[in-house]
Order: structure tokens, then sequence, then C-alpha cells
């Protein structure tokens, strides 16, 4: 059997039909069969798990895992790896769900101390570890029985794959695991620190796959916080390292991870993202990954052809990724950016592309260059970025409204050229539908965007907002249970309260419900930031000619001005004095009952103690309110 | 300011890169000018405190910069040869400090050498041979076996023809004759060499006059160092240290070998012999236990005389050959070592225990003797009648050069040869003399490999083997890629691929 499945996918799937699977098995697992007879039975399901997906998915309906791991019990090594071999197969195959390794809690453990049997299994079991690591709790699992100190010595086995796989090993142990990474910073191989050995492996002389693996590990351990963003192992050898992963002298697919490792790691350190920057033409090299597939492969080579389509998406979201990072902090990066030949064109288009990961990377990217007053001012305009992102935000997925709406407040700033356009293509009602999303992020970039869009508006676009958003919302929002939110909504009632005309007219309709929401959130348990902003509302409300009227008549709020009048927080005070302020300013009319309804209230000899304030904003503004009772 | 590269003779007055043959980076505005006015945006600026690195390769003639360590990527490309490094200084009171290497520098250019070094050697190994129904390994395995044949490792030549379906062009029995005359050249007994070189091939050196009066100045040397055997038995006794012949460093030079190899044959050798003797001798250290001769006398006295191991092993392995090459037994034994001992042993067979035994107590005599003569080498080794021999030889071998240039015309070569010979009596001790080094049994080895080229060359064969001229070839090839400014050869050197 074993000779004749070799290599023949049709002879293992006839076997499989003909039940070689169960026979196996059991043969494998029976008490009396000789470990020669059961070492054969491993190898040849061996072989057959190197078939198609499907061969996988049947050997593992016929339960072979558990049969496997029984098998690694014994005492013979030839059999033992026979077993390990299998599972290795098995558990790098994408239809093999890697829980199987955990369920019976004490496979772990045994296939730690199974490492130092042969160099055979180093290989194999690390190969398990580093396919079936996935996620935190994995990871967990793996770093508690001892995967660190167990691993860390196959560093410098004489076996490249046992390296290799080592390696493999570490770069998913680290990965987003503050725990593994400050652990590996410290281990010693050897008489070395493992950082030393990564920067030993990551020379020019080794292998890519080598390089390009101790890069991630050095790179996650860098973004987990164990190595400093300026340590020379990352500046002076995984920067540079990375970056070369992207030249066109490496394989297609070196040239994604090498440029989604290097977007991983310089995305929060403005001081690496400027290194990038200069180092080998890296903004130039990135623009090699929209070329695919070139014209000349699709003429001269139709293997080529297909090799390059099924990478091109991979390359563009990478391209996308690392320009993101890139220009996330600094502006004359991105302007090398933008200016990059049609980088602008390439981007926009991005954004309409089909695949999910494209129009991601590629949101992320306008994203990040949406940062930019002056390109928000010019390219965003020149290329119409706000049409395909209108249409992005459009039944896309969470994941990329979440960026396209976030973006989406950059671009209605108030000085964006943008900001017409899009709300005349129906950003209102979109962005309202946003804050009623389950995902807060959505809920928050959706209310900040309307926040924006109503400051210094028209009455009409102030209108259309409280319309669509509409009051229940706008109540729902206040009482939400995340403060982003809340502060948002706070800053579009702001907004929307602001100069006089506008003030009455929406207090003539909302009064009520604004005030009794204002009532509320300064009889509620909030921060400081939150009443400083609530407080602000009432300052404008005071300011507006009707709506004073309001405040006046609402002795519940009037005693809450005076409360934070003489509150411990200078600012709390001051939002509350501009209000008083507000309201006896003399030159308007029916100055002199509200005048006199506040001296009733005890308001001047407040005013008389703050004007003698060691703050002095406090101390003026104070004065300033005294001087109208004078006039 | 600018950094750069110029050829000659480019203005001086300028910025590197404005003119012709001259590139630059200029620091300004971070432009790129490669021969032009305008510049090309390449990188960023630089000022004060950065420091700046210009790299050239020479093997595909581009060159990058760095700033502060950091890679800019490629300048330029397609760079002209000898190009000098240039910095261009506009600004009054600019300075600059230059490194060419007498500090570390902040790039890690060592790595970038790394990755080029590699480059080159997967270049050579993926070489494509064409290769058509194994013809390459039919060329490779000729190449061997000629080699093998030209230096007369007879018995490994046969084996390995007989496991590759080859077969030998030469005849095993003038293989073997080569062989035995290259021997005697190796150990300095030129007179016994050319007296069987004349045997054996009746008109070959009549036919070359100046290849005969080489031989004969090597052996008016070993006269004097008492190693030919014309001198040897007329009672000079040789030092040790001039009699065995040491490793070769050059590994195609000629069939010699190492101490370890003759280790290993001459154990085989001795356990084919007569094993008897070997339990009695355990405490000797390695090689020694197969000395047949007295234990305990030699024992003590290879202690006491600080012999070492490799010495005496060479030694017993020369007894053992000497039974069969030679009938004259008392002058043979420390001599023979450097042949190629694998052949005796597997092929030949010829080990015999019995008149081995009668020449025990000589070996011992032989080794105490040449214990003490180490101390003080002397003429001819130290004997009269020898000295006398010596001198009568030189008067002969004067007369030979007279008569050459009669016959031939002048000779520098001969002349400057035979000068140097005889200066070796102008001193007291020749050895320690500053041409000394003509009694170094490294010289016999050029004399060797000439003898055997033009037997050889006899026999219609090739003067040298295809192995040693395709290594030739491949170092000249080398060289003159060097002088051309080919810059890949710098990764490459024939000792790499010589395991």
């Amino acid at each position: 059997m074993k000779n004749a499945v070799i290599g023949n996918n049709k002879q293992k799937a006839n076997l499989i039909v003909l039940g070689a699977v169960p026979r196996l098995l059991y043969l494998l697992q029976q008490e009396t069969s000789s470990t020669e007879l059961k070492t054969e039975c491993a190898v040849v399901l061996g072989s057959l798990a190197m078939g198609t997906e499907n061969n996988v998915k049947s050997l593992l309906d016929c339960h072979i895992i558990p049969a496997l791991l029984q098998g690694l019990l014994s005492s013979d090594l030839k059999f033992i790896e026979a077993c390990l071999r299998c599972l290795r197969t098995i558990f790098t195959s994408p239809v093999t769900p890697e829980e199987l390794l955990y369920t019976d809690a004490t496979v772990i453990p045994h296939l730690m101390a199974l490492l130092s049997r042969s160099r055979y299994t180093q290989e194999y079991i690390c190969q398990i570890f580093s396919h079936c690591c996935k996620g935190p709790d994995h990871q967990t699992i793996l770093f508690n029985h001892g995967a660190v100190q167990n691993i860390a010595h196959l560093l410098t086995s004489v076996s490249y794959k046992v390296r290799m796989q080592a390696l493999k090993c570490f770069s998913v142990l680290a990965f987003e695991n503050p725990q593994v990474s400050m652990t590996l910073v410290n281990v010693l191989v050897d008489g070395e620190l493992l950082p030393q050995i990564f920067v030993k492996m990551l020379q020019r002389d080794k292998p890519i796959e080598m390089q390009l693996t101790s890069a991630k590990c050095l790179t996650y351990m860098c973004r987990a916080g164990a190595i400093r963003t300026d340590d020379n192992c990352i500046v002076l050898k995984t920067l540079p390292c990375l970056v070369r992963m992207c030249s066109k002298e490496r394989l297609l697919e070196e040239r994604v991870e090498g440029a989604e490792t290097l977007a991983y790691l310089i995305e929060p350190d403005v001081e690496l993202q400027r290194i990038a920057s200069i180092t080998d033409h890296l903004i130039a090299m990135l623009a090699d990954y929209f070329k695919y597939p070139s014209s000349v492969s699709a003429i001269t080579d139709i293997k080529r052809l297909d090799h390059d389509l099924k990478h091109a998406h991979e390359l563009r979201q990478a391209a996308f990724k690392l320009y993101a990072s890139l220009g996330a902090n600094d502006e004359d990066i991105r302007k090398k950016i933008i200016e990059t030949e049609n980088m602008m064109d390439r981007i926009v288009t991005g954004l309409s592309e089909s695949s999910v990961k494209v129009r991601l990377a590629a949101v992320r990217c306008l994203h990040s260059l949406s940062r930019s007053v002056q390109q928000l001012r010019t390219s965003f305009q020149d290329h119409a970025v706000w049409k395909p992102l209108m249409k992005v935000l459009q039944n896309a997925p969470d994941e990329i409204l979440v960026v396209a709406s976030s973006m989406l407040c950059n671009l209605l700033l108030e000085f964006s050229p943008s900001k017409e356009p899009i709300l005349e293509s129906g950003a209102v009602e979109l962005l309202c539908g946003l804050t009623q999303s389950e995902n807060p992020a959505l809920r928050v970039n959706g209310i900040w965007a309307l926040m924006n869009m109503a400051f210094q508006a028209e009455q009409k676009i102030k209108a259309d907002i409280l319309r669509s958003l509409s009051t229940e919302q706008l109540f729902r929002l206040l009482s939400d249970s995340d403060l982003n939110v809340l502060m948002k909504t706070l800053g579009l009632l702001r907004n929307l309260l602001s100069t006089r005309p506008h003030i009455d007219k929406i207090m003539s309709t909302h009064g009520k419900q604004i005030m009794q929401a204002v009532t509320l959130i300064l009889e509620g348990e909030h921060n400081i930031e939150v009443k400083e902003q609530t407080l602000c509302i009432l300052a404008n409300i005071a300011d507006g000619t009707t709506a004073k009227e309001l405040i006046m008549t609402n002795d519940d709020i009037l005693q809450k001005i005076k409360y934070y009048m003489g509150h411990s927080h200078v600012k709390l005070q001051l939002a509350a004095m501009v209000c008083i302020s507000n309201l006896v300013w003399n030159e308007e009319e029916g100055s002199q009952e509200r005048q006199d309804k506040l001296r009733d209230m005890g308001i001047v000899d407040i005013l008389h103690k703050l004007s003698q304030s060691p703050d002095s904003n406090l101390c003026d503004k104070a004065k300033t309110a005294l001087q109208q009772y004078l006039a | 300011m600018g950094i750069g590269l110029s050829a000659q003779g480019v203005n001086m007055n300028r910025l590197p890169g404005w003119d012709k043959h001259s590139y630059g980076y200029h620091g300004d505005d971070g432009h790129s000018f490669c021969s032009s006015g305008t510049g090309q945006p390449y990188g960023p600026t630089f000022t004060t405190g950065d420091v700046i690195g210009c790299c050239v390769n020479l093997i595909n003639n581009t060159c990058f910069y760095t700033k502060n360590g950091h890679s800019l990527g490629i300048a330029f490309t397609d760079l002209p040869p000898n190009l000098y490094p240039t910095v261009g200084l506009q600004t009054p009171g600019e300075v600059v400090d230059a490194n060419f290497g007498q500090h570390p520098f902040v790039f890690d250019i060592e790595d970038y050498m790394r990755e080029w070094r590699t480059k080159i050697q997967a270049q050579i190994d993926r070489f494509p041979i064409g290769d058509r129904e194994g013809e390459w390994q039919t060329m490779i395995q000729k190449m061997v076996s000629s080699y093998l044949v030209h230096h007369g490792y007879c018995a490994t030549a046969e084996a390995f023809a007989r496991s590759t379906d080859q077969t030998v062009l030469e005849e095993l029995a003038s293989i073997k004759n080569r062989q035995r005359i290259q021997k005697l050249v190796l150990a300095g007994r030129m007179g016994e060499a050319i007296e069987t070189t004349q045997q054996l091939y009746p008109s070959l050196l009549e036919r070359n006059p100046n290849l005969l009066f080489t031989l004969k100045v090597r052996q008016f040397i070993e006269m004097v160092n008492g190693t030919d055997s014309e001198v040897r038995c007329l009672g000079g006794r040789s030092p040790k240290s001039q009699d065995s012949y040491p490793v070769s460093p050059r590994p195609f030079s000629s069939p010699s070998m190492s101490p370890s190899h003759g280790m290993n044959i001459h154990n085989l050798a001795s356990g084919k012999g007569s094993t008897a003797h070997f339990s009695g001798f355990e405490g000797c250290s390695n090689g020694v236990i197969s000395n047949k001769a007295h234990p305990a006398y030699c024992h003590s006295k290879h202690q006491s005389s600080n012999l070492n191991v490799p010495e005496l092993n060479s030694i017993n392995m020369s007894r053992s050959q000497q039974v069969n090459n030679f009938t004259s037994n008392d002058v043979d034994m420390e001599t023979d070592h450097y042949s190629n001992g694998v052949g005796e042993t597997s092929s030949n067979g010829f080990l015999n225990g019995s008149s081995k035994h009668d020449h025990e107590m000589e070996d011992c005599d032989t080794e105490m003797e040449v214990d003490s003569s180490q101390l003080r080498r002397q003429l001819c080794g130290g004997s009269q009648a020898a000295i006398e021999r010596m001198i009568h030889f030189g008067r002969e071998l004067q007369a030979m050069s007279e008569q050459l240039r009669r016959e031939c015309g002048k000779n520098t070569v001969n002349k400057k040869m035979l000068k140097d010979a005889f200066s070796l009596l102008a001193y007291s001790d020749p050895w320690n003399s500053p041409v000394g080094n003509q009694l170094d049994p490294i010289q016999r080895e050029p004399v060797c490999s000439a003898l055997n080229s033009a037997i050889l060359e006899t026999h219609n064969l090739p003067k040298q083997p295809p192995l040693a001229l395709a290594m030739g070839q491949a170092t000249q090839c080398l060289g003159l890629m060097a002088r051309s400014g080919i810059g890949s050869c710098a990764f490459a050197t024939v000792e790499d691929y010589l395991h």
C-alpha cells in the first residue's frame, strides 16, 4: 500500500473509498500488532494525509487524531516519529480544527517531553505548535507548559529544519503577547540572549525564510513592549531586513509578508516610520506592488499569469497597509506617498475592489493620509475621494465601516472641500444609521462625523441632522455606555446650539427634551469633561433670545448652575460662569428681571467671592458679570 | 556639500556629480547627480552630525548611499571603473571627517558583503553544466583517474577505474616505475633516481640534457644535505629532520602524505605482518605500538630523545616497504614513508614478517644515531669521505655545465641553479644560511614533477594531469578577472572548493 499510494492522489482516494483508513487505524491500535506493523500503518496514513484536503477530512472523520496521539505513548521512537509525521501533516492542513490539539490536556505536556527524543520529533512537534497556536489562549497553554525553555535550545540545532520550525514557534508565541515576549528577551541559549540569536538569523546570507521569520519574532517582541523601538536590533537590523523583503528580488509571497510585518512594526512609532520612508526607496518600491499581473506576464507565460493573479490582491493590500503605517504621523511622508506615481488613483481604485481585504487596506491607507489638512484640501479634492468612499459605506462589513466612517469624520471637517458634496450625497442619513449600530466604534464614528458636520453649519443642515437623528435617538446616545459616544453627542448638541437664531429655533422645537437631558446628565455620575460639556450647552442656550427663558423658568437648573459656580473644579466654575454671564447681559430685553431673580438666589454674593479668585480667568469673568449689574 | 565619486581628471573645483565621469549626492536638496547639472530626487537631505556612507559595488557596478547606517537605495548604475571617492565642499568653514574603514562603519557593510558572497557562490553552484547522459560525471571521473595515474597512486587508480568502469591508459608497470622514481627523488636519493631513470627509460635523459643537469644539481644539494645515497653509503648519517618529508602545503603538487595518513596505513600494514607484538606495546603512545623492535629498549629511547610520534610512525612504515623495493636495507630505513602506502598494502601485499626481523636492531640503532645527529647537522652527514665525494661530484657538475653551454648555448636558469647550489658550501651551517632553503625537502617537489612530466611525455601522456590544469586555469581566470575589474572574483577562490 505504501508504495502504491506514494505521490498518487488517485490511489489515495481509492484506498480511502475502499475503507483502508479504519482498518489501518485498527491495526495501529491493536495491542497484538508488532511495532513494525504499527509503524508501517502510521506511515501509510501519513501518506494518505499528504493528499487532497478531502483525504484529510476522511481521516479526521475516522478519528485519526486520538489514535495517533495514543500512539505517541509508545516507547518505540520510529513509531513515535511516524505518528508525529502524520499528525504534523494533518494539523498543517487548513481543514483541521487546531482545537483538536488541546482537547486532551495531557497531550501538550507529553509533546514537550518528546521534544528531546530526536531531531524529527523536534521538527514535527515545533511545526504542529506553530500551526496550532492561534490566539492568546493557545499561547498561554503552550507557555505554561514550558514551550519557551523547551524550544529555545532548538534554535542552535544542527538541523536547519529544526531551527526553522523552532523559530516559527517563537513568532506565533510572541505575537501580541507581552508575557511571552518579556520572557523571550531574557532567555539565554549557549550564553547568548535570544534577541541576539534572532539578529544572527536575519543576516543577509541566511535563507530568506529564516531572515523573514526572525524579523517577525523581533517585530512581535517589539510591539509587545519587550524591545524598545529605538533598540539597534530593531532600527539597524529588523527594519532594514523587512525593507529588503519588499524588494523586487524577493518572491511575491515574501514581499507580501515583508510589507505586512513592516507595517505592523512601524505603525505606532513615528521615528521608525521616518527611517523606513528613507530606506532603499521603500515608497517607490511599494509602487511596484500594483504592477501585477504585468502586461508581460500575460503574454509570455500562462503559468506566471496565474501566479501573478493569485498574488495580485495580496500584494495590493499589503502595500496599502504599509503606506497607511508610513503615513500615520508624518506630513512629509504623506506627501511623498501621494506624489508617488498615480498613487491617489490606485488607492481610489482600491476602494472599489471586490476583495474585502484590499478595500479595507485601501480605506486604512486613505484614512491615514486624510489626517493631513493640506492633502484634504488638494489631492483628496482633486480625486473626488468622497465618491467611492460613500459607496464603500453602503453595505460594507463592519471592519471596513469603522475605518471608512472614521475617515469620513476627517472629510467632514469644516475646512474640507469635500464636505458639501458628501452632504449632498445623503451622508446625514447614513451617519444617523451608524449611530444605531451595535458596534460602539461605529456609533462613535457616526456621531463624531455628525458633530463635525454640524460645526458652524447652516440652519438647514442642523435641522436635517435633528430630524434624521430624532430626539429619541439623541437621548439614547446621551445614555450610551460608551463615554466617547456620550462626549461626541454632547459635542453635537453644542455645535447644533450655536449662533442665536439657531439656538432659539432649535430650543423652540426641542427645548423641553433638551432641558430634560441636560438635567439628567448634571445629576448623573459623570466625569468632569462630560459635565463641563453639558454646562457649555447650557451657556449656549443662555445665549439665545427666547431660549434664555427655558433656563430662567427652570429653578432646578438655576440651582445647579449656582452649585457648579462653587464647584472645586475651575473648568466647571468657568462654564457655569459663562452661563450666568449670558443670562445677566444687560443690553438684552428683560435683563433687569433676570438680574433681580439671580440676585435673589444669591448669585451676586458668589460673583463677589469669585472676583477675588486666584484664577485670573475666573476672576475676570466674575468682574464682567458684576459690571452688568452696575450698568 | 556633495559626496560621491569621480574619475581621474575631473575638475576638482566643482561639486561631484556636475561634470562628466563624476557622481554625487548633495546634502542641501538630497538629490543625486549623475554627470549632470540637474539632479534627480534621491534621498533625504543631510547636514551637520549626519554620517553619510557611499558604497560602490564592483560586481554589478552600482552605488548606493547610507545615512546614519540606513541604506538609501541605489543611486547610480552602470558605473565606469576606476572611480575615486570625492567630497565637494561649497560653504566656507565646512568640515568633513572621512572614514575609509579605519573606524567601524555605522552601516553593516559586512552583512552586505555576506549577501553578495552567498549570491556569487550560489551562481557558481548553479552554473549550468549542460549535462548530457552523464557526460559531466564521466568527465569528472576521468579527471580523478588521470590525476591518480599521473602521480602514480596505482592501487587507488586501479580501484577507482574498476568501480567507475574506466580503462587506465597507462600500463600498471609503467605507473609503478614512475612511482618508484618519484619516491627516490622525494627522498632525496637523487643518484639512485637518476640511475633508475636511465635504466627504465634509457634515452630520456640523453634527450633532455637540461633535465639531467637539474637532477644532478639536486643530487649535489642532497649530498650536502647528507641524504643522497652516494654519500650515505660512505658512512654519512642524515639528520632525521632532513629526511622526514614534511606535509606538502600544496595539495596537488606531489604524492606526499600527511602523518596521520601514514599512521593509519602503517597500522594496517603491521596488522598484516605480525600482530603478536601489538599487545606488548600499549605503553607506547599510538602509532608507535607497531614498532617490532625490542620493546623496552625502543621505548626508553624514544622518550629520552623526544621524538614525536608521526616521525616514528613513518619510520616504521618505511621499513615495511623497503623489504619489497630494495635489496640493500641499511640505508633505506627512514626514507620511503611518503610513498603511497595504500598501493603497497592493498594491491601488492608484500609484507614479509620474517625477513623484517633481521633489521629490527638496526632500526633502533638508526634511530639512536639520528637522534643525536639531529642536534648538530653536519655537511654530508659528517663523513670526510662523503665530503670528498661531494667535492668531486661538484667538479663533475661544473664540467657538465660548461659542456652544456658549449653545446646548447648560455642558459641563465642553469647557471643560477648551479651558483646557488655551490653557494651552500660557503657557509659553515648551510641549513641556516641565506641559501639554506634549497635544502628544504619541499624543493624536491618541482624536480620530481619535472622528471615525472618528462617520463609521461615519452609515453605521449599529458605533462600535467587535467585536474591540475583545470585548477591552474581557474586560478588564472580569477587573476584575469581581478585585473579586468570584474568584482565577483573577490568572492570566489579556488581554495574554497578544495576540501
